[in-house]
This record gives C-alpha cells, sequence and structure tokens, in this order.
C-alpha cells in the first residue's frame, strides 16, 4: 500500500531517529557509568518523540514518566549508591578480541533482523486504514489503549499486579542486609 | 514508516547487543538490556498502527516487567556489591565450575 507522508513528517521522524542511534552508541561507548545512564536517557526522549510520530501519544507520555523518569532514576541513584565512578571500576571494556566477535555477532544479527522487516506486512491480519485514527476520535489517545487492556488483556493485566508484587518483595529480601538476621 | 521503524529498531537492538557483549560493569549490561527492550517496544508501536491498539497494551506490559526487573536486579547487583565490593563481572565467577 502505497502511503505519503508530509516531508516535516518525515524529516522529523529520520531527525529523532538519527539522535535515538548517535546516542545509543555514546552509550554503550561511554565510560564513566553516569554519563552512559543520561545518554540512555537521551535514547528514550527520542524515542518518545518517535512514539508520538507513530500516532501512541499515551505510550510516549508513558515513555517519559516511567523509562526516563522511573527507571532511570533507580538506576542513577544505585550508580551513585554505590559510587561506581572510581578508575578501578571504570576500564570496563573488554579486551580487542571479545570486542571483534561482538562485531561480528552484532553485524550478523543486524543483518538478519534487516533481512525479517524487509518481509513486510500480512494484511490479510492489519485493521482497515484509517481504523486507528477513528478509534483515536472516539475514545481519546488513553481509551484507545484501556478499552483493549480491560477487555481482551484483562487476566494479563491482574497477572501483572502479581509480578509487580513479588518483584517488590524479591527487592526487599535481596536488600536485607545480614546483620538484621542475627537479630 | 514501517519499515523505517523496524529498521531503527533493528539498529538499536544491534546497539543493546553489542554493549551486553562488550562491557563489563553489571549496571551498564542492565542498561543495555532495558535499550533492548526500548527496541521490541518501537517494534510493538510501529506494528499497532497496521493491526490496532493491542500493541501499545503489550509495550504497556513490557514497561511493567522492565520496572520488575529493574527492582529486582538492582537489588541483586546491591547485594553482590556488599559481598564483593564491585560490580566487575569478571570478579563475579561464583557459578564458574
Amino acid at each position: 500500500m502505497p502511503e505519503h507522508y508530509p516531508l516535516f513528517y518525515t524529516f522529523h521522524f529520520y531527525f529523532f531517529g538519527v539522535i535515538a542511534i548517535a546516542s545509543a552508541i555514546a552509550f554503550v561507548t561511554r565510560k564513566s557509568p553516569v554519563a552512559a545512564a543520561l545518554w540512555l536517557v537521551n535514547t528514550m526522549f527520542a524515542l518518545s518523540a518517535e512514539y508520538v510520530l507513530l500516532d501512541a501519544q499515551f505510550i510516549g507520555v508513558m515513555q517519559v514518566l516511567v523509562y526516563a523518569g522511573a527507571i532511570m532514576v533507580v538506576f542513577l541513584f544505585v550508580i551513585m549508591l554505590l559510587n561506581l565512578g572510581h578508575p578501578s571500576e571504570i576500564a570496563d571494556a573488554r579486551g580487542k578480541v571479545p570486542v571483534f566477535v561482538a562485531t561480528l555477532i552484532g553485524i550478523g544479527l543486524l543483518s538478519e533482523l534487516m533481512a525479517t522487516s524487509r518481509s513486510g506486512v500480512a494484511w490479510q491480519y492489519a485493521v482497515p486504514w484509517g481504523f486507528n485514527a477513528e478509534q483515536m476520535g472516539k475514545y481519546g489517545a488513553v481509551g484507545t489503549i484501556a478499552r483493549p487492556l480491560f477487555n481482551e488483556y484483562l487476566l494479563a493485566f491482574e497477572l501483572t499486579s502479581v509480578l509487580l508484587l513479588v518483584a517488590i518483595a524479591g527487592a526487599v529480601v535481596l536488600g536485607r542486609r545480614r546483620e538484621t538476621d542475627a537479630r | 514508516m514501517l519499515a523505517e521503524s523496524l529498521a531503527l529498531s533493528a539498529v538499536l537492538f544491534t546497539i543493546g547487543v553489542i554493549g551486553v557483549l562488550t562491557r563489563r560493569n553489571a549496571i551498564i549490561i542492565f542498561m543495555c538490556v532495558e535499550l533492548m527492550l526500548n527496541a521490541v517496544n518501537l517494534t510493538f508501536v510501529a506494528f499497532s498502527r497496521y493491526y490496532g491498539a493491542a500493541g501499545q497494551v503489550f509495550v504497556v506490559f513490557v514497561m511493567t516487567v522492565a520496572a520488575a526487573e529493574a527492582a529486582v536486579g538492582l537489588a541483586i547487583i546491591i547485594a553482590i556489591f556488599r559481598h564483593r565490593h564491585s560490580v566487575n563481572l569478571q570478579n563475579i565467577n561464583l557459578l564458574k565450575g
């Protein structure tokens, strides 16, 4: 199906895509964990812009709030709590041979993913063109996600609460100090 | 924009894999896993334009799992740091036979 996008849209799509890739490369090459975490936050902001461009406004907001806001703050908090900036920790890249092997694996994986993504969309399963825009107009950006979430995926949604409970209990148990056991 | 989104997602996923394979700092490896999850989320959002909003629902679930994973993983890293005073994976080889 030929799709036409205005230049404004295409320009911003590629603009944020380049920012995301450049930040991701900066992220894996930084020596300091704090700098790496901040570059990853930049990648997530660029991805949130991509979500908005792909008509997923609610997911874009969630990306900023949950990923860039909550999860990365926890990461930065742990990095600073453990004081991971000192020189013995900083030189953490592996030797030449593992980097070479990792690059080869990466090129292989990338070509495989690219080849798979060329195969296109199975149109017989696709919703009719304009269906999403109609849903958005009817229920709004949040309602479009909330309706399937609380109808078809209600069981999964409820199970998510069990997952979060287990994760919280696990984090508390793992974070407990040994001295408190003895008391 | 589907092919471009999938290509961007593939590139970000590959960068995450290369990061996991080349770094030794456990926290940076964790952040690389988060980058891979983000790449997969981009795939879900790109496909949700063609297959309805279910893809965006999956993104919400992936975000929940990522949050739970970050909480437990960072607790494990803190516990390891208390024992070994390092998060360098070269020093953590207890499981090596």
